[in-house]
């Protein structure tokens, strides 16, 4: 109960802070729209105006809400209006982008870990890499990758993947390196090999850190997947629908995609964070 | 005791041992000119005050540091052919058992490696954890046990595979006084019942004239021996032979030592 009570005051304040700013960002409009019609509005109806507009500079939660609740249970999943069937795609280009990352960062992490010449030369590429805005890039490895006959999921799983790589390789290389030396002296007194060094202590030990960068990675992939729907013409996925939606000036759908992409984060996270726990139980932790 | 000591060769012989390091304030010498034979079923302790090298003078022996100067040889081979062959285990001064394995995990950590077949594991394990009186205790994680339980699990997982020298860097330094008497006496215990030749490391000078048939005294800057002691006290020691006038006159011979060679000032 305790735990309950300042996470409610933080959604009751964030919530009627929203609705005062779309008071103030959509008044205007109301306003104009009874001038026009030689009307005056009062207070009251002014408020009630603002936070029913149907395309408002700002739309009220409970707008959003419903215009959620329209887009997905009350609708087939194969519509195409349909968030779950916008969201299945961005999410399954999500998973194939976080699965090529994450396994590419491990790989990474583990050269890197073994052999000098390839820290020295592959992190500063690395960390290179993420100073390059994806959405600036986003455009051309799509056309790239359309010019040489690869479409559809792969190209945007690629963006997600180069986002959702990084914090893997960073994590890794933190965590394989995390045994001290008296656990690795104990190993040469075994006579042990680089292969079982790996497997047996550096990889358990990093799992940890693995699993924190896991959920940094999953929600990297999702922005990925998202940024490669936007400047490409896509038509599907929770992309194109902030993009349609902007095009149109549809803000209700703008939000209700965000909020949608916001859940599906929260979603992936909330799953690393069970699969954390029950390995970690399995390791012998508390 | 002492039958074959003639004729065999020592299982641990230093000649000459010289070892420095190289750091960025210049070169360290470790260890000088240091002379010592090890014969089989020896336990002998290391003693001496901090950066006399006693630790250094351990990991040489076990093919962790390579020696600048001199010779070393662990049952007729180099050091480093010696750790190839696992010709000792190592206790180091933290348990240092992994916390995602069980004790009994942790014990066939060095089975595994070193591919010992299944079946035979868990035989290995059963008998060792016998061996440190943790009967039992094969399926608790580290954290279930406490400081001395979990030094007691390290020295099992040294035990588990046949290595016939046991070398032993400080493993009771960070445990109180009350759980290291305790540990000393099994440690005996398992000395006489496994006839393995041990080298200890220690601060502790009862410890060290408690526990050896061989006291090595270092002394520090640069790292040498500056007195070997053959101990005059009979194999069965109960604790109470610490207040014994032999025990005395021993610890006093070691502090005299100590003194010889500077480490108090």
């Amino acid at each position: 109960m305790r735990s309950v009570i300042p996470i409610l005051t933080m959604v009751a304040a964030i919530v009627v802070i929203w609705y005062g700013a779309a008071i103030g960002m959509n008044a205007q409009w109301a306003r104009d729209q009874a001038a026009r019609a030689g009307t005056t509005l009062s207070t009251s109806e002014l408020i009630a105006d603002t936070w029913s507009q149907e395309r408002p500079k700002l739309p009220a939660p409970h707008q959003i809400v419903a215009e959620l609740w329209k887009t997905t249970a009350m609708m087939k999943p194969t519509s195409k209006r349909s968030l779950v069937f916008h969201g299945w795609i961005t999410l399954s280009a999500t998973m194939l982008g976080f699965v090529f990352g994450t396994g590419a960062g491990i790989l990474l992490a583990i050269g890197i870990v073994h052999s000098r010449s390839m820290d020295m030369g592959v992190m500063p590429w690395a960390i290179a890499s993420q100073t390059i805005p994806i959405i600036a890039i986003a455009p051309m490895i799509i056309v790239v990758l359309n010019s040489i006959g690869i479409t559809g999921l792969v190209p945007k799983a690629i963006i997600s993947a180069y986002l959702s790589f990084f914090p893997v390789v960073v994590g890794m290389v933190k965590g394989l390196r995390s045994p001290d030396a008296m656990q690795l002296d104990l190993l040469r007194t075994y006579n042990a090999s680089k292969p079982q060094a790996l497997w047996k202590l550096r990889f358990p030990a990093s799992l940890p850190y693995l699993f924190a960068s896991l959920k940094v990675g999953v929600a990297a992939s999702l922005v990925g997947t998202i940024v490669g729907e936007l400047p490409t013409g896509a038509i599907r996925g929770l992309g194109a629908r902030m993009l349609t939606g902007s095009y149109y000036g549809q803000t209700i759908q703008i939000w209700s995609a965000l909020f949608a992409a916001a859940i599906l984060a929260a979603g992936l996270v909330g799953i690393i964070g069970l699969v954390q726990r029950l390995t970690l139980r399995r390791m012998g932790a508390v | 005791m002492g039958t074959g000591c003639v004729t065999t060769k020592p299982v641990i012989e230093a000649r000459g041992l010289d070892l420095t390091f190289q750091t960025s304030d210049g070169p360290i010498q470790a260890l000088k000119g240091v002379d010592l034979a090890i014969e089989k079923g020896e336990f002998v302790s290391f003693i001496g005050p901090s950066g006399c090298g006693k630790t250094t003078f351990l990991r040489v022996i076990a093919g962790l540091e390579q020696a600048t100067g001199g010779s070393v040889t662990v049952n007729g081979m180099t050091p480093d052919e010696a750790r190839r062959e696992r010709a000792y285990g190592y206790v180091f001064q933290a348990a240092g058992l992994y916390p995602w394995r069980t004790i009994a995990g942790n014990i066939k950590l060095p089975l595994e490696i070193m591919g010992y077949p299944r079946s035979e594991r868990d035989a290995r394990v059963e008998k060792v954890l016998e061996l440190v009186d943790l009967d039992g205790f094969g399926k608790k994680y580290p954290w279930q046990l406490s400081g001395g339980m979990q030094q007691r699990a390290s020295i099992a997982r040294a035990l588990a595979f046949d290595a016939d020298i046991m070398l032993m860097d400080e493993p009771f330094g960070a445990l109180d006084e009350i759980v290291r008497d305790h540990l000393n006496e099994q440690l005996l215990e398992l000395w006489a019942r496994t006839e393995k030749t041990i080298g200890f490391v220690t601060h502790s000078i009862p410890e060290a004239v408690y526990l050896s048939t061989k006291i090595v005294v270092m002394s520090p800057r640069p790292g040498r021996i500056s007195d070997v002691i053959d101990s005059p006290l009979p194999r069965d020691r109960p604790l109470g032979i610490r207040d014994t006038p032999e025990f005395l006159a021993v610890a006093h011979r070691v502090r005299e030592g100590l003194r010889a060679g500077h480490a108090y000032d």
